[in-house]
């Protein structure tokens, strides 16, 4: 993964697609959201949503699952080069999370990460605290899915 | 009986739990959804920030969801979320917590383009044996009116 210093407002990259096939819809919300638009095909098509819906936090979670292997292949090309690996810290949280349009069972979404903010930590000076916009497209070019992200990043230059 | 937007004013709502989280759904949730090692490996996770082996921020949002759903969520008349405002991770979630989630309206409102529907909006606050509060989130849920309120 990169340390803060390589990062600059605006760097996007796109970091994964994943398709919800129904089983992986209803496998998800049969464990954490067990609404019935979720469940069930039938029940899917009768609400807002017109179809079998994933869940927003299998949306979120999956939007979790390719940044991170976003970021592991960027650790081993960075390793393979035979430099230093950033071993990113937590996150505080999120804002701003929307579920434009709803993920319906065959769906097809694409993650992008975009680096909105950049501040050091006063309290933490060998930590970076970035902000990240990730979004969500599906295969007709929607955008179903935003978020805006805060991590904290190892700083290079004050490392020991 | 299915509660409607009416039954929501702002105030507490209630407290639900406990749910106890285990080692083994920690571990099989960041496999699938987020395997960085502060949630897969114990001597990784020593050595990160959260001194220890957390669960994934995005595990106890599912979970939280779980609780909410078991709470009222299964007898509400749920049209969906359209989002969640803000959401706070205060503190890691261990193998072996038993949390409770403190539920709060903190505002009703009747939607403007869907008459039969109102958006409660929610703040929710789980919290572990100890009192410590490990995320708090405020999230809109849209909720269908009663039949015979909609009517005018």
């Amino acid at each position: 993964m990169r340390f803060f210093e390589d990062m600059a407002l605006g760097q996007r990259r796109d970091v994964g697609s994943f398709t919800f096939t129904a089983d992986a819809i209803k496998r998800f919300a049969a464990q954490f959201d067990p609404q019935r638009f979720h469940l069930d095909e039938e029940a899917g098509r009768n609400s807002l949503f017109g179809g079998l819906a994933a869940s927003g936090w299998h949306v979120g979670s999956v939007c979790m699952k390719l940044l991170v292997a976003d970021a592991q292949r960027q650790s081993a090309e960075a390793a393979a080069l035979g430099e230093e690996v950033a071993v990113w810290g937590p996150s505080p949280g999120f804002r701003d999370l929307r579920w434009i349009k709803p993920v319906l069972a065959g769906d097809t979404i694409s993650f992008a990460s975009e680096i909105v903010g950049l501040r050091t930590s006063e309290s933490r000076p060998e930590w970076g605290v970035v902000q990240g916009r990730h979004t969500g497209t599906n295969q007709r070019d929607e955008l179903v899915y935003s978020l805006l992200a805060t991590a904290f990043v190892p700083r290079r230059t004050v490392r020991a | 009986m299915t509660l409607t937007f009416n039954d929501f004013r702002p105030g507490r709502f209630g407290t639900f739990g406990p749910r106890h989280v285990t080692r083994e759904e920690i571990l099989a949730f960041a496999a699938e959804f987020d395997p960085q090692p502060m949630h897969l490996d114990e001597e990784a996770a020593s050595r990160s920030m959260l001194k220890g082996l957390s669960g994934s921020g995005w595990h106890l949002c599912s979970i939280v969801m779980r609780m909410m759903f078991d709470g009222f969520i299964e007898n509400t008349a749920s049209l969906g979320s359209p989002g969640v405002n803000e959401l706070r991770w205060l503190a890691p979630l261990r193998p072996g917590d038993d949390l409770m989630l403190d539920v709060d309206v903190v505002e009703a409102r009747l939607s403007r383009s869907r008459p039969d529907t109102g958006i409660v909006t929610f703040k929710c606050a789980v919290r572990n044996a100890a009192g410590q509060t490990l995320c708090e989130m405020v999230s809109p849920i849209m909720v269908r009116r009663r039949d015979d309120a909609v009517v005018g």
